[in-house]
């Protein structure tokens, strides 16, 4: 049986909410279980976040990955916004643009397994986020 | 959603009843900021038991508002974050630094007993 993607889209703060709830949500139905839907759940929450501070609207779409060996979810968060210019500094822990905490990005790359980020200046960004069923 | 603020002899308890959205977490900043004004309040609750997940943001607003209320006057103490939720803030390298953590609401109380000395009631 496939298990369900999902998109949201990411147009106010309030679709941060719907976001991590649907990730959370197919999560629990491949097999996650309590720390790493709360991990889960809170990675997409920063990037959705990202999204809603620096390109105003996105989507996010989770869904179930399926190899041979093993199984997981993936999280990718697209959007056309202004894009990075500096991603290195942009991952840096501590660092932001917007008075926040600078911990978004960096601290989505440590709550998930593997974690990529793709920028281009005035075409956008998308953040690509694995973690496997262990 | 919502968070009801219920006023509990020189305390504030604010009990988060369902996920937040940033909006929420603004307007409890807001209301507790007014109500620890209006009521006096040396010391504020704030029960994040249901939450599920206290990202940055939410972490960076709760210690606002902490540190918003010392500078009113009011000691706040956040009760009930749940072992995941701790876990995964702690994988964030978010802290509540500055913010009194307590965990469960009756720790809470004792815990403004303690820092919160009541006030000397007056002609009574």
């Amino acid at each position: 049986m496939e298990n369900n993607e999902a998109c949201v889209s990411i147009n106010s703060a309030a679709d941060i909410v719907t976001a991590r709830q649907k990730g959370r949500a197919l999560a629990l139905e491949l097999g996650f279980d309590g720390s790493d839907l709360t991990l889960i759940a809170t990675a997409i929450s920063e990037v959705a976040r990202n999204i809603v501070n620096h390109a105003k609207s996105g989507e996010i779409v989770v869904s179930p990955m399926n190899h041979s060996n093993k199984r997981g979810i993936l999280v990718v968060a697209r959007d056309e916004g202004p894009g990075i210019k500096d991603i290195a500094k942009a991952m840096q822990y501590g660092y932001s643009t917007n008075k926040g905490l600078g911990v978004g990005l960096p601290g989505a790359k440590w709550l998930m397994d593997e974690f990529d980020i793709e920028s281009k200046v005035g075409k956008g960004t998308t953040v690509t986020m694995k973690k496997w069923l262990h | 959603m919502h968070v009801p603020v219920l006023k509990q002899g020189d305390y504030l308890i604010a009990s988060v009843q369902s996920v937040l959205s940033d909006a929420d977490l603004v307007q409890l900043r807001d209301d507790l900021a007014e109500r620890v004004g209006q009521f006096r309040s040396r010391g504020v609750i704030i029960d994040v038991t249901v939450l599920d997940v206290i990202d940055s943001f939410a972490t960076r607003t709760l210690r606002a508002v902490a540190h918003m209320l010392k500078l009113r006057g009011a000691e706040t103490v956040i009760v009930g974050i749940q072992p995941d939720v701790a876990f995964a803030m702690v994988q964030l390298g978010l802290t509540l630094e500055g913010v009194g953590t307590a965990l469960d609401l009756e720790e809470g109380l004792a815990y403004l007993d303690r820092l919160a000395r009541k006030p000397v009631k007056h002609g009574k």
